[in-house]
Formats: structure tokens, C-alpha cells, sequence
């Protein structure tokens, strides 16, 4: 048991190293393969996009990996390394092992900013708490160290808004003050779980921008999950796509954009609108994703996927590696990146 | 509102307008207000009782025995043994609120706290702790009651034993209920997530979200206690005699019922009244925090 773990333990470039991952959750229907081999790491200091629409296992993936996920209905399987545990498996830690990790190492931003605040409790105790968490402070330090951190994250008259409880905010404002409490600690990796869909596009940006600000400062590793490709290709480094809680392609931004290599990349990114192009008719992906209760064997976009065969519904699927770091779940990603292949698909 | 007034300006008026309004809604909660007063009344009637009355409440006055209320001296009349009802009404007070303050204040923080790990803990924990609970629910909850004080004496502690016993199951269970929705909330996985002790989550995240539910349920809850202190007392499992409890005291007038209606009736109307006091905090309490959410 300890070989494997030395031999799986990160690399030295690598924060976090995510092997086999797989979260199972029971319901009445039957159990939900929500997180179904996932691999992945996370480098220092570089910002990984997790990209899929809803229900393809981004946040679960997350919350898994926090230790979040409610335990029953929900249990996992797999190996997940962090670089200041060596030799541990994330998913073993318990109680006060875990507790002392989170804030302090792994750290998240959630969806909604209405809902992720305590109602009850004013911004500057909720602050504070968070600062508290971790360190050994007197009030001073602590309320000194929570107003830097307000200001930090743009929050104007931050010492009058300490009082105000969570409801005088708005939404961007309370974006804010999260990501405030999240990086209280000074965490190595932050989780930002679609930090900005809740907002308006401009607060969106700002919002973005701030944790850009905040990474390169502090050089967090960061996993920035988004259903939205465009937010993903502005901010991250790397970007892994999901689909149906597998990751079906994962490479860095560059060669995803240019050279994706997946069907369901491809039709994403052709799904994306464009200026050059401000009449061409959308083309969305026909059909839904697969309910993940029983799953059928084979890759699971095939029903979707206009260059499905017949052996692509057998094929026991994994990660391709079809370039430099570049990983592929599909057995025709040769005929996907062909020039042409998609022409009897386009839309009028 | 003047029609030259841009929209704008409109629209800020309408806001500090409905700002105000959620200001002015403590004080404009006449059912809080009023039965806050009614229970506050009572409490110092009760705290004040040898300055309103000059009697002993258990002094015995063979010569003015079931004097009718209005007599000079008596203004609720005497009992059967020349006491004064008034003193006893007042002195009375003071037990049939103890035992509503008593008894129900002890159960509402053990219910709340084992409510609140049973629901927070989950697993097998919450199911042992549910199932005592459903336990308890099967059983006749006056019957139970009274089995537990015949079995330990009747007496006014022996009672308060058996109210702790059998009443925490009800905030458990509401409060276990409120705990595990408050576990999926958002706000709660983000104090997780920032590394927050279980104790932590739990008395300061989740506790200040559902402790207003139990509140309501509390002052339901004491005025339940009163009528069954008082029927404690009536069935004589409660205060002893002389004592002026009163359920005692209705028990006692029963056989002067037809004869002299006032032994009976006026400590009735008292538990009424402070019935209706604590039932308006409650509906005060539920609109007040209803409106907020």
C-alpha cells in the first residue's frame, strides 16, 4: 500500500494529483455515477478550467475533492495527492485531518453568493471567523487582518460595511466578500465553483479579474469550473472538459481552442457565437446528455455524436493521448480533427 | 407624492418608504406587543402579589368562608375555607409560571441541542436518536406524564422530571428536521469548506437558522405545560395542598360549583388569560420571523 502511494504521490511541479476518481451517489432510482475516472493534477501556480454543462460532474468533482459530498448517499473511490500532505490520500483524511486542511489548504468559492453567506451573521464577524480559523489571533489582529482582506477584494468603506449583514449586499459585493473568507487562510488551491454565474456580465468580469488579481498575488493553484467556454478560455491555463462525469478531453487552453479533438469540444466551440460571423445560425448539440443511473457501456456522447460508429458504442473508453499533454476520450479523434469531417453537419 | 417627481427619485422614495415599513415592523406587531404585555402583567402580579394584596394566600378565615367576588375586602371572594382568592390567584401565578418557564425552557435546550447533533451528525446516530423519538411519540403523551409522577411521587419537581423526560422529542425532532435542510445550504458547506470545526458549524451557522422555528414552537409548547401543570394539580399529581396552584385550586372548587362558581372559574380564566399571552408571542414571534426571511 505504501509503494503504490509513493509512486502515485505528486510531482514536484504539482499541487494536487487526482487519480481513478470516482464519486458514486445513492438514490431511489438507482446509483448515480456522478464522477466516473477522473484523472487529473494541477500544477503550481496555473489555473485549470473544468468545463461541461450541467450535471457533468464539475461540481461534484469539486466537492469530492473537498470532502464536501454528504456521506451517505454519497461515497468515492479513488486516489487524490496533495503536496502538503505527502504520502496521503485526500479521500481517507476524517474529522480534524480534514477540518485543518480545508481554509487553510484547499479552500472554495461557491455558485451562489445569495446562499453562501450565513443570513444571521454580520459580513465582518463572518470575516473574521474565517480569519480566525486557522491562526491564533487576538480581536485586533483579527478585525485588522479581515478589513485588509475586505478592502483586498474591492470592498468600498470596508470598515463601515464590517456591520452590515449579508442582505444589505449585492451580489457582486457578496462574490466578493466569499472569496475574501475563502482566501483568508491563505490557501494553496482554491476550488471557484462557477464563481460568476450567478452574476451580470460586468460584475462577472470584475469578478474574474479580481481572482486573476488574487492568484498571481498569492500564487494559488486555482480550478475554475465554468459551463461557460468563454470565461474558461479567457482565465485558465489548461482546460479539461467533462461530459457525463468523465473528463473526455483535457489539454492546455491553446490546443484545446485551436486543435480540440473531441466531438463534444468540437460541437461546444461551434456552438460558441462569433463576431466575424454575426448571421451564421448557432448549431446546438442535438439530443441530451445520458442519465447516469445505469449506464450504458461505451462512450457515452456517441448517441449525440455525428461520427459515432458502431464500435463506439462497445469501446471500453479512456484518455487518448493524442499530443503533447493533450488527452482525448474518443477513438476517432483523427477523423474529428480532419478538415471536413463536420461539413454535412453545418447549418444553413 | 408630487407628479413632478422624476422616476428615479419616485422609485427611492418607494425603497426608503418600504425600509422604514421593515423598521416599524416590532412595533407595529400589535400580536407580539400585546401579548408581551399580557404575560408581562402577569409577571409582576405574581412578583408583586404581597403588595397588591394584604392576604396570605393560604390563611384560613373560618368566619368569611365562599364569600362572593365584589365583597369589601375580598374582591374575588373567599374559598370554601375563607381564603382570599385573589392572594391565591397571584401567589398561584408563581408556580403555574414556573412551571412554564421551567419545564419548558429545560426542554427546549436539550430537545434543541440533541435535535441539532442528531440531524448534524446524521448516519446512525440521527437513526438511534429518531427512533428513541418515535418511541416516545407512541406513547400517549398524558399517560406517560402521569405515570412518570405517580411512579415518583406527586410532587411539583416530580412533575417538572417527567415534563424534561417526555417533551424534548418534539424540539428534536423539529429541530433535526431544520438541521439537516440547513446542512445542504450552501452557506453551510462554505464554512465547511473553510476548514470551521463541527461546533462551529453547528452552534453559530446552523443553530441561528433554525432556532426561530423552535422559539414558536416553545411558546405553543409552555402554554401546553400550564394546562398540564394545571391538570396535574386538578388530578392531585401535582402542587400539594394547601399550595395555590391553579389546577389544585379548580379541583378544589368542584364541589362548589353550583353553589359558588368563583372557586373554579376565576383561576380558569387566569390560566386564559396567560394562555392567550404566551399563544400571541408565538403568532407575534412566527410573523415576525417569517417576514424576514
Amino acid at each position: 500500500m505504501t509503494e503504490a502511494i509513493a509512486i502515485s504521490d505528486v510531482a514536484p511541479d504539482e499541487v494536487l494529483r487526482v487519480e481513478g476518481l470516482h464519486t458514486f451517489i445513492r438514490t431511489e432510482g438507482g446509483v448515480v455515477r456522478a464522477v466516473d475516472d477522473v484523472s487529473f493534477s494541477l500544477r503550481r501556480s496555473e489555473i485549470l478550467g473544468v468545463v461541461g454543462e450541467s450535471g457533468s460532474g464539475k461540481s461534484v468533482t469539486c466537492r469530492t475533492l473537498m470532502g464536501l459530498m454528504p456521506s451517505p448517499p454519497a461515497w468515492s473511490i479513488g486516489e487524490v495527492h496533495y503536496a502538503g500532505r505527502p504520502g496521503r490520500n485526500l479521500l481517507e483524511l476524517r474529522g480534524r485531518e480534514l477540518q485543518q486542511l480545508r481554509g487553510a489548504h484547499l479552500s472554495m468559492i461557491f455558485q451562489d453568493p445569495m446562499s453562501a453567506l450565513n443570513p444571521v451573521m454580520r459580513v465582518g464577524d463572518q470575516i473574521e471567523e474565517a480569519v480566525a480559523a486557522h491562526a491564533r489571533l487576538g480581536p485586533r489582529d483579527r478585525r485588522r487582518r479581515a478589513l485588509e482582506l475586505l478592502d483586498r477584494v474591492g470592498i468600498p468603506a470596508a470598515a463601515r460595511r464590517m456591520r452590515a449583514y449579508p442582505h444589505e449586499f449585492s451580489g457582486g459585493m457578496r462574490q466578493r466578500v466569499l472569496i475574501a473568507a475563502a482566501i483568508a487562510s491563505r490557501p494553496q488551491v482554491l476550488f471557484a465553483d462557477e464563481p460568476t454565474t450567478a452574476l451580470d456580465v460586468i460584475i462577472q468580469d470584475q469578478i474574474l479579474s479580481l481572482l486573476l488579481e488574487l492568484q498571481r498575488d498569492f500564487g494559488m493553484s486555482m480550478v475554475l469550473v465554468s459551463h461557460d467556454l468563454g470565461v474558461i478560455a479567457e482565465m485558465c491555463d489548461r482546460i479539461a472538459v467533462m461530459y457525463a462525469g468523465q473528463i473526455v478531453e483535457l489539454a492546455d487552453a491553446q490546443t484545446l481552442l485551436t486543435t480540440p479533438s473531441h466531438p463534444y469540444t468540437i460541437s461546444l466551440l461551434r456552438s460558441l457565437p462569433d463576431s466575424e460571423h454575426r448571421s451564421r445560425y448557432l448549431p446546438s448539440i442535438v439530443g441530451t446528455p445520458p442519465q447516469l443511473i445505469d449506464v450504458e457501456p461505451g462512450c457515452r456522447f456517441a448517441p449525440r455524436c455525428a461520427l459515432a460508429v458502431e464500435e463506439c458504442r462497445a469501446w471500453d473508453t479512456e484518455l487518448i493521448a493524442v499530443g503533447d499533454e493533450h488527452l482525448v476520450r474518443c477513438r476517432r479523434h483523427e477523423e474529428a480533427r480532419r478538415p471536413g469531417a463536420w461539413q454535412e453537419q453545418s447549418f444553413v | 407624492m408630487n407628479a413632478t417627481m422624476n422616476p428615479g427619485a419616485l422609485l427611492l422614495e418607494r425603497f426608503e418608504a418600504r425600509a422604514g415599513r421593515r423598521r416599524g415592523r416590532v412595533r407595529r406587531n400589535a400580536t407580539l406587543i400585546v401579548g408581551c404585555s399580557i404575560l408581562g402583567i402577569v409577571i409582576v402580579a405574581t412578583l408583586a402579589a404581597p403588595l397588591l394584596t394584604p392576604y396570605n394566600p393560604n390563611t384560613i378565615d373560618p368566619l368569611h368562608p365562599l364569600a362572593p367576588p365584589l365583597t369589601p375586602g375580598h374582591p374575588l371572594g373567599t374559598d370554601q375555607f375563607g381564603r382570599d382568592i385573589f392572594a391565591r390567584i397571584l401567589y398561584g401565578g408563581r408556580i403555574d409560571l414556573l412551571i412554564a418557564f421551567g419545564a419548558t425552557g429545560v426542554t427546549l435546550v436539550a430537545g434543541t441541542a440533541i435535535g441539532l447533533f442528531s440531524g448534524y451528525a446524521g448516519g446512525w446516530a440521527d437513526s438511534v436518536i429518531m427512533r428513541i423519538v418515535d418511541l416516545f411519540f407512541a406513547f400517549p403523551f398524558f399517560v406517560l406524564v402521569i405515570a412518570i409522577v405517580a411512579m415518583l411521587g406527586p410532587s411539583i419537581f416530580n412533575m417538572f422530571v417527567a415534563i424534561w423526560l417526555t417533551s424534548w422529542i418534539s424540539y428534536a425532532r423539529i429541530t433535526r428536521g431544520h438541521t439537516v435542510l440547513a446542512k445542504g445550504r450552501e452557506y453551510v458547506l462554505a464554512a465547511k469548506a473553510l476548514g470551521y470545526r463541527h461546533s462551529r458549524v453547528m452552534l453559530r451557522h446552523i443553530l441561528p437558522n433554525v432556532v426561530s422555528f423552535v422559539l414558536i414552537f416553545a411558546m405553543v409548547d409552555a402554554v401546553g405545560n400550564i394546562l398540564l401543570g394545571a391538570a396535574l394539580g386538578f388530578l392531585g399529581l401535582g402542587a400539594k395542598p394547601p399550595s395555590p396552584e391553579w389546577g389544585a385550586m379548580i379541583a378544589d372548587g368542584q364541589n362548589y360549583i353550583l353553589s359558588s362558581w368563583w372557586l373554579s372559574t376565576l383561576p380558569g380564566v387566569a390560566i386564559v388569560i396567560v394562555g392567550v399571552g404566551f399563544s400571541l408571542i408565538g403568532d407575534g414571534l412566527a410573523d415576525l420571523l417569517r417576514a424576514d426571511d
